[in-house]
Formats: C-alpha cells, sequence, structure tokens
C-alpha cells in the first residue's frame, strides 16, 4: 500500500473498550480508465465483543475497507487515514508487523470457501500451519489445536477427517474449515467478508452457527460485512450501511431496522420481501437505477439521482454524517428528520421500474 | 492408480500401431529403394537386384508386408535395411535411442529449472524492468529457428576453441570422443565437453514457451483466495511464495512440458544432424533418404512409445502433486 | 476526459437512454438523463492490440517485410532464377545488398524469393489448419457423445504423427517440392492441435445460456455453432493462427533446411542457412541474413499473436477488486 497522506489529527486517548478505531479511511485504485475512489472517508470504533454488520452494494467500498484493515490490497492502493489497533497504527505500518498481527489478533474470513483453501495441503496442515506461524508448538501439538477447532465450527469425526483434502468437503464444512483456521489463535477481531453469500440458504444456517461458536469461544469482536439484511438482523449489535464508498447510516441494530433515518436505508429495507408485511397488498419498493461509478463522481450526495427526496441542496454539498435523534444514530442525509416514523411505500414509489425507450426491437434473426 | 496405468497402457497399444501403418504405408509407397541402385557404373546384375527386392520384401502387397513387420517385431525381428545388410536395426535404435535420451533429458532439466526460474521471476516481479526484459528474451529464442542456432553455436565453438582457449574444450562433433578415453573422470569430462553446446541449443529453444506459461499459471496463483487467505494467516512472505504459490504454480508445468516432448524429440533430431551425433537423428533421416521402410518404420515405433510412456510418467506425477484428481 | 466524451458521443455504436427516479416526491429532480454507449467486442478489441505497443510495432514490420519481399523483385535487377553475375562471394555492396554466394548468385534477390516462399507457406498452413482444425473441433465438441468420440480418436492418431517424421517422408518422396503441397503436408499435420484447442473451448461455451436459449428459440444447430458458438471462439482461434503461422515458419525453414521442403533451383529460407553453414565466419552475409530474416519473421508473428491474445483476452492488470 502506498501511503499518501496519515494526516496531522492528534493522537486521542483510546477508550479500552475500543479494539479496532478506523478515522477518516480512504483508499484510491488507479486504473485503466482512471482513479477510482473505492473508499472515501470511512470512521468507525469497533468495540470488544460486539458485532459490527456493514451492509452495502457491490460497489459500496465495503469489502475494500476490511481489506484495508489487514494490509492485503495490491500494491497499487493509495491510502490515506489511520486505523488504530491498540498501540499499532496499521495504515502505513512494516510487512513484518502486519505479519504479527494478521491471523493472531485479527483474522479475516472470506467470500468463497471453494477457493480460500490449497488445494493441495490437507485442511489440518493448513489450521496447524496457522497455530504454528505465531507460536512455537510442535507439529503433533498444533494438529491437536486443529481437531479441536474443528470440533467447535461443528465438523463432525474430526479426528478422522483432520488429514482429508479441501476438495472432499462440501462449501458449507469448507467455510467452517476457513472460520476455525482464523479462530485458531484466539483473535480480539474476526473479519468475515460476505461469509454465506457464496452459499445455499440452509448452509448459511450452519455457517452462522459456527461464526456464532467462534465469537464464544474467542470472545473476539467481529466484522460483518454483507449485502443480506437479513443475516445483519440476527447477527449484529450495530450495523453500518455504506454507499458509494462512504458510510451513510450507522446505528444500534433495532434503529436501523424500525427508525432509519436516510433515504438508502429506507429504500433498502423496502425491497426485501418480509414475511411479517401487515397487508398481503403491500408492494416492494426498490430502488429504481443503479450504484454511480467510483470513477467519476458527481458533486454532492451521490445517491441524489435514485432519491425520491432529492432537492437542490442535495446536488451540491455531500452530506456528512451527524447524529440525529440519539448521539449514536447517525445518518449522512440533509433532511434525514424528515424520514421520522416513515414506511418505506411512503417515500419510495411501488414497483419502479427502470425506463427503456421504446422502439423497433432486436431481429430476431440477429438473435437467432 | 496401477488400474488407471494399465487402462492408458491398454489404450496407446492401438494407436501404436495405426500410426505406425500409416507411416510404414507412407514410407513404403512413395519411394522405392531399388532406385539408388539404378544408373550405376558398372550396373548391377539382374540377379542382384531381384535378390534385393525379395529381401526387402518388395515382392509382398503393402498390407502383408506391414503385419510380416508387426509380428517380427515381437519376435525381435525388425526387418531388413537397405543399407545395413545385417538386420541390425533393433540393436541400432535402441543404441541410438539411448544416445538421443541422454541429450534430451539433460536439455529437459535445464530448460525446466530455466523456465521455472524466469517465469517465477516474472510473475512476482510483473512489470518490471526484468520482467519486460525475460519476455523479450523468451520471445526472441521463440522464435530462433534450432537448425541456425546450433550451426551458430557449433561454429561459435570452433572459433572459441581456436582463437580463445588455445584448446578443445567444446567438443563438437558427435557424442563421443573416438576412441574413448578410460577412466570414469576423463569419460564424464568428456561426455560434458561433447553434450555442452547442443543441450544449449535444445534448452535454449525450449524453455521461452514454458516460460511464458509458468508466469501465467504464477501470476494465476498469487491472485487466487487461497494465497489471500495465507497472507491472512499471518505467513511470512517467502512461506507464501514457496509453500502456496511456487507448490501450486508447478503443477501445470509437468503437463506441459510433457505436451512438449514430441517438438523437443524434432528439435532434437535437428541439433543431432549438426553436431554429428550418432542417435536416432541421424538414423532416421539416412532411412529417408534411403527408402529405407523397415527403419523408419521401426524408429517411428520407438519414438512414439518414448512420447506415449513419457506422458504417461507425467500424468503419474501430476497425481502425485495435485490430490484432487487421484480419486478419479 | 477522451476516454469519457468517447462514451458520451459515440454515434457509431446504438445508443441507449435511460431515464431514472421519480417518486411520490414529483419528477424533474430525479430525471437526470445518462447516455450510455454501446462499444462493440470488436472495437474494445482493437484498442487494447494497439495499446500493445511491441504487437503494433510488429504488424507495421512484417507488412512491411511481406511488402518488400513480394514487390520488391519487380523493380530488382537480379532475379532468384536468372543468370547468376560474375562477383563471386562479395559482401554486401550497393550492387548486392546481401553480398554474393561463390557462384554469383545475388543473395538479395535470393533472400527476397526465400521470405517469399516461406510465407507464402507459412500462411497456407495457418490458414488451413485453423479452417479445418476450427470447424473440426467445433462440430466434435457440439455434439459431444460417440461423434465427439470417433473424431478426437482420430485426432489423436494424427497427433502422435512425429511433424517431421510425416512431413519429411513425404516431402522427400512427393517430390518437386511446390509451396502449396508442403503447406498442405504440414498443414494436414498440424490442425489436430487446433480442432484439440476449439473442441475445449466450444465445449465450455456451449453449456451457456445463451446456447439454450437459442435452441428454445428453435436455431438449427449448423446455427448456433456458427453464428454462436464459433464467434465467442474467435479469439482463441484467431491467437492460434498465428501460433501455427510461427510454427509453419519453423517447420517449413528445418525442412527445407534438412533438403525434405523447398528444393533448389527455387529456394526458401531453410535452404540458404542449409548453403549458407560453412560460411559463418568466413562469409558470414550467407549465413546470417536469411537467419535473421527468420528470426523477425516468426517474431513479429509471435509479438502479434501476443497483441491478439491481449485484444481477446484480457487479464485483470493493476486492480484487483
Amino acid at each position: 500500500m502506498t501511503l499518501v497522506d496519515i494526516g496531522n489529527e492528534p493522537v486521542e486517548a483510546l477508550d479500552p473498550n475500543v479494539v479496532l478505531s478506523v478515522r477518516d479511511l480512504k483508499v484510491q485504485f488507479p486504473t485503466e480508465d482512471g482513479m477510482v475512489h473505492a473508499v472515501r472517508g470511512v470512521s468507525y470504533d469497533l468495540h470488544a465483543g460486539e458485532v459490527l454488520g456493514i451492509v452495502g452494494e457491490s460497489g459500496s467500498g465495503k469489502s475494500v475497507t476490511s481489506l484495508t484493515i489487514m494490509g492485503l490490497l495490491p500494491r497499487s492502493a493509495q491510502v490515506s487515514g489511520s486505523i488504530r489497533f491498540g498501540k499499532t497504527e496499521l495504515v502505513g505500518a512494516s510487512e513484518k508487523r502486519l505479519n504479527e498481527i494478521r491471523g493472531r489478533n485479527i483474522a479475516m474470513i472470506f467470500q468463497d470457501p471453494m477457493t480460500s483453501l490449497n488445494p493441495v495441503y490437507s485442511i489440518g496442515y493448513q489450521i496447524a500451519e496457522a497455530v504454528r506461524a505465531h507460536r512455537g508448538v510442535s507439529k503433533a501439538k498444533a494438529l491437536d489445536r486443529a481437531v479441536e477447532l474443528l470440533d467447535i465450527v461443528g465438523i463432525p469425526r474430526a479426528r478422522e477427517r483432520v488429514d482429508s483434502y479441501p476438495h472432499e468437503f462440501s462449501g458449507g464444512m469448507r467455510q467452517r474449515v476457513v472460520i476455525a483456521i482464523a479462530m485458531a489463535n484466539n483473535p480480539d477481531v474476526i473479519i468475515a467478508d460476505e461469509p454465506t453469500t457464496a452459499l445455499d440458504v440452509t448452509v448459511q444456517a450452519q455457517v452462522l452457527e459456527a461464526l456464532g461458536r467462534a465469537r464464544e469461544a474467542t470472545g473476539a469482536a467481529m466484522i460483518l460485512i454483507t449485502h443480506d439484511l437479513g443475516v445483519v438482523a440476527g447477527q449484529a449489535d450495530r450495523v453500518l450501511v455504506m454507499y458509494a464508498g462512504r458510510p451513510v447510516e450507522v446505528a444500534k441494530v433495532d434503529d436501523v431496522y424500525y427508525r432509519p433515518r436516510m433515504p438508502y436505508t429506507l429504500g433498502l429495507l423496502g425491497s426485501m420481501p418480509r414475511l411479517d408485511a401487515s397487508t398481503r397488498q403491500e408492494r416492494l419498493t426498490p430502488i429504481a437505477g443503479s450504484p454511480p461509478s467510483m470513477l467519476n463522481l458527481p458533486s454532492g450526495c451521490p445517491f441524489t439521482p435514485r432519491c425520491p427526496m432529492a432537492r437542490d441542496l442535495c446536488e451540491h454539498t455531500e452530506p456528512d454524517l451527524q447524529p440525529t435523534t440519539s448521539p449514536e444514530h447517525l445518518a449522512a442525509c440533509h433532511f434525514s428528520a424528515e424520514l421520522e416514523g416513515s414506511a418505506a411505500n411512503e417515500v419510495f414509489e411501488a414497483g419502479i421500474v427502470d425506463d427503456v425507450p421504446a422502439g423497433p426491437g432486436p431481429d430476431p434473426k440477429d438473435v437467432l | 492408480m496401477l488400474v488407471y496405468t494399465i487402462r492408458r497402457l491398454l489404450v496407446t497399444i492401438p494407436l501404436l500401431i495405426v500410426s505406425s501403418f500409416i507411416v510404414f504405408v507412407m514410407e513404403a509407397s512413395t519411394g522405392n529403394p531399388l532406385d539408388a541402385y539404378v544408373g550405376h557404373n558398372p550396373p548391377y546384375s539382374a540377379a542382384f537386384l531381384h535378390a534385393e527386392k525379395i529381401r526387402l520384401h518388395l515382392d509382398q502387397p503393402m498390407v502383408e508386408r506391414y503385419v510380416n513387420w508387426l509380428i517380427g517385431i515381437l519376435h525381435g525381428d525388425w526387418g531388413p535395411s537397405v543399407v545395413d545388410r545385417h538386420g541390425v536395426i533393433r540393436e541400432q535404435l535402441f543404441q541410438r535411442l539411448g544416445v538421443t535420451v541422454r541429450l534430451i533429458f539433460v536439455a529437459m532439466v535445464l530448460a525446466v529449472v530455466l523456465a521455472i526460474i524466469v517465469g517465477v521471476i516474472s510473475a512476482v516481479k510483473q512489470y518490471s524492468f526484468l520482467d519486460y526484459t525475460f519476455t523479450f528474451t523468451g520471445f526472441l529464442f521463440l522464435s530462433l529457428p534450432v537448425f541456425w542456432f546450433a550451426i551458430l553455436l557449433k561454429e561459435g565453438g570452433i572459433w572459441l576453441n581456436t582463437n580463445v582457449f588455445g584448446q578443445r574444450v567444446f567438443d563438437t562433433i558427435g557424442e563421443a570422443s573416438i576412441p574413448p578415453p578410460h577412466g570414469f573422470g576423463s569419460v564424464l569430462l568428456d561426455d560434458f565437453g561433447h553434450l555442452v553446446l547442443p543441450t544449449i541449443v535444445l534448452a535454449m529453444t525450449s524453455y521461452a514457451a514454458w516460460s511464458r506459461f509458468q508466469r501465467g499459471s504464477m501470476l494465476e496463483v498469487l491472485g487466487s483466495d487461497y494465497i489471500r487467505l495465507a497472507r491472512a494467516k499471518g505467513l511470512s512472505r517467502r512461506r507464501v511464495m514457496v509453500r502456496h504459490a511456487l507448490r501450486t504454480a508447478l503443477i501445470p508445468l509437468t503437463t506441459v512440458t510433457a505436451l512438449d516432448i514430441a517438438s523437443i524429440l524434432g528439435g532434437a533430431v535437428i541439433t543431432e544432424t549438426i553436431f554429428q551425433w550418432h542417435g536416432m537423428g541421424e538414423y532416421l533421416l539416412s532411412g529417408i533418404r534411403n527408402h529405407d521402410v523397415y527403419p523408419v518404420a521401426g524408429w517411428l515405433l520407438v519414438s512414439a512409445a518414448f512420447v506415449i510412456l513419457f506422458n504417461l510418467l507425467a500424468d503419474l506425477l501430476y497425481a502425485v502433486l495435485d490430490p484432487r484428481i487421484r480419486y478419479e | 476526459m477522451s476516454e469519457r466524451s468517447d462514451l458520451l458521443h459515440d454515434t457509431s455504436s446504438s445508443g441507449q437512454t435511460v431515464v431514472l427516479g421519480g417518486g411520490p416526491a414529483g419528477p424533474g429532480r430525479g430525471d437526470r438523463e445518462f447516455e450510455v454507449a454501446e462499444r462493440s467486442q470488436w472495437r474494445m478489441a482493437r484498442r487494447r492490440f494497439f495499446r500493445h505497443r511491441l504487437a503494433a510495432l510488429s504488424l507495421f514490420v512484417f507488412i512491411l517485410l511481406a511488402l518488400v519481399a513480394f514487390v520488391t523483385p519487380y523493380f530488382w535487377k537480379w532475379k532468384y532464377n536468372s543468370d547468376p553475375s560474375f562477383d563471386f562471394s562479395v559482401s554486401p555492396s550497393w550492387s548486392h545488398p546481401f553480398g554474393t554466394d561463390d557462384t554469383g548468385n545475388d543473395m538479395f534477390a535470393f533472400v527476397l524469393r526465400g521470405t517469399q516462399q516461406s510465407l507464402k507457406i507459412a500462411l497456407f498452413i495457418a490458414l488451413f489448419s485453423t479452417g479445418v482444425g476450427a470447424v473440426y473441433g467445433a462440430v466434435s465438441g457440439f455434439y459431444k457423445g460417440w461423434t465427439d468420440s470417433l473424431l478426437m480418436r482420430f485426432a489423436d492418431v494424427v497427433l502422435t504423427l512425429p511433424i517431421y517424421v510425416v512431413a519429411a517422408v513425404l516431402g522427400a518422396n512427393v517430390g518437386g517440392g511446390t509451396w502449396w503441397l508442403i503447406g498442405l503436408i504440414v498443414g494436414g499435420l498440424l490442425w489436430a492441435y487446433v480442432a484439440r484447442v476449439v473442441r475445449g473451448t466450444v465445449l465450455s461455451l456451449r453449456e451457456k445460456d445463451y446456447v439454450e436459449a437459442a435452441r428454445a428459440l428453435g436455431a438449427s444447430d449448423w446455427r448456433i455453432i456458427s453464428r454462436h458458438l464459433l464467434p465467442n471462439a474467435m479469439g482463441v482461434i484467431i491467437v492460434n493462427a498465428t501460433v501455427l503461422m510461427a510454427t509453419g515458419i519453423l517447420t517449413e525453414t528445418a525442412l527445407s533446411f534438412i533438403g525434405f521442403g523447398v528444393q533448389p533451383p527455387d529456394t526458401s529460407l531453410g535452404l540458404l542457412v542449409n548453403q549458407g553453414q560453412t560460411a559463418v565466419f568466413t562469409r558470414p552475409w550467407l549465413f546470417w541474413i536469411p537467419g535473421i530474416f527468420i528470426i523477425v519473421i516468426v517474431l513479429t508473428v509471435n509479438f502479434i499473436g501476443d497483441g491478439l491474445r491481449d485484444a481477446f483476452d484480457p487479464q485483470q492488470t493493476r486492480v484487483r477488486s
């Protein structure tokens, strides 16, 4: 990572309850077509033992944020801001220091379990490797620990399966192996980047359960990144909603679901089919349009083109994250106060479809 | 694994038969070895020509000739030769195979090592000056005609011998000195002196394609999720690179080198000709020139069997390296 | 910035206007029009090709070389098949830019003729084997089952035949060595490689949804192969064609070198190298010039192939999402 600007913020006295502290994180990538601003100023605190859900569409910057914490961005990435873990500043830290922290204090779980494990080594080897990288134990002891971990995450007959290869496992089981690797050294933070996205719904539950057991066994705080609101509702204590590279709403989980203060959040909730809909006639209210290109963001609030509440001010000035009804509930909207008590179908129109101009369609001969 | 091997071997037998038949027919029907005797002064007697005709089975129909030949092989008789009147085709072939395999083996080892080094460095330092240099050099060697390069090195070796070393360091004629020297050490040195230049020719013209491939394979592996996970575990860069990236990236190379063995054999044929080795190349070319069916057909059988065997070995090696395909 | 205006003002491709937003809060504010222009696959491929500077340069050099080889002999005093001059073994000069050999033949004329022959043969090989191989492989991969097994068994047999052996056997005996015959012989063996590769590509392509969709709409087999599968495999096919062109040149020159390819009185670059192999240090122009011509031709073809590979299948470069 290329260090661009570390800023001159005064060093604050850290709340001992805060495990990870992100301040004004900005990440950009040079590409063929220009500079992509993937993350445009993210700040949050992660408290010990809590589950922070980060929600957003693809391209919102949620994955890049976590990869930055782990120091796993490509070399061309330009990072500014601060990520504080204990006494260590992670942005710009040396590879050696990062290696000490990775896998021991901060661990990560990736999205696709089918490709996360090295196919030529047994799963026992790969778990033991994580253990031995940070603690000087013998191979035998590390393998014992591997069996123990497999047990915790719910792999049956762990002692026998420990010598198996990844391709002998299903997706759900592989993801649990990845969780076992993450919790091997009792980390303080576990980052789960879309851990259930690539899995069937029935398997999702198993994986989430394994995640829960991992948290119990290690006492770690968790950052749960997903675009699935259902998963977040069941697991998170607090939620951070991201849009176009910035957080647009931060609140306790109940507040986000029942008292959203940012039109985007409201729209997200409204576009989910709910089993508890009060009337069968309630229609979904999807958000029209698509997320903006991170290459050439227009000025002002990036949600403006899709926002039913947008006004002149929105096109000119990008709103900051401001506290709303309570100091812990932040929203980035000039008119968040107007949303008090609104339901999604009061703000968004039901059944929106992107308009495509009518005209001669493609010639069937061309298609066939 | 054993069953798999046996199944593979069984499949290759009909393949060998069909391809040897094709070449046999091709060679036998497109040239008359007795043409060489025409116009000789003093002319050969009719009796002699007739005897030769019988000896070389030129009076028999094609298919019969082929079948007899095949049966003969099973008994160790590889047929008559135009040039060699004592019917020693089998001995010739296997002895020469040894000579050629020596060259191919050393050259391949060198080429593989070179390809891995160049490919890995190019991938790890992608887009660096080193990468571009390696790429360009690789392309250059890819575009080099084997025969031209061989002549260059041969003449260059001779020049170096006379003008720089003042003595014969590079042996450019044959694969061993005649008479061969005594003592294990001397023989080794003699072999080495003869091997150096031809090996360089063969290795340099083979490594380039593999290095490009290895670079691609390494890049693909480096971008994969499991490498990311390995780094997320906090493993040292070196460990990730060697234990995870390299280990996995080397696997496809086994298949690629096996696929190219046929073209390496072709390159060896040409190289041998220029350095005047008494190997398979010389035998084949003289057989073709003399319209000598049986040596050529025998050559095909031996070389095709060699290629097939080599491919089988590569497949077995692949199974050893990659646990995913062990359970077929 | 020019890229952006390219996107917005691209008049040659179809444009789509998308109207977004609108809701209870009122239209107008959300009605921003964005013009989305569609770039055809070929234009993007062409753009990517020329970004590969070495490939673009190689294309230029190759075309230049071909032009020189085919056009210059019309204007040049000496021909490869005319009576030789009386300048024996002279080094390169104005009257003989590539020197002469020991019988007074002007090497410039010979090298140009050799280049012509090698280029013609290589092009024939590339086109023939790619054409036959692509169709063969596409049909085999499309129909699978028994057809595929049978077709591939035959291709396997062809693949086991060593090119040099067969080409030498046929080339030595089917005399005359006319250029297209040599091309046919070599191409008649190389097509199997293309068939293999194209079959693999088609096997994966045929599972794609658009093939199933076309079938559901009633498209015939042949239509699917020619309209959907082959065009999408075109990238692979074109790249393979350049590889075969390079292989063709190297194979033909090698064959001519050992005497089983192009025969005198005609000439090939390989034949010239053979004739000059004893003169590496005494009359270097006889050895070096034909060799360098071969190298340059094959090198440019290889770079062009690399550029085409980039054009049709760009790898993710500096950014990983």
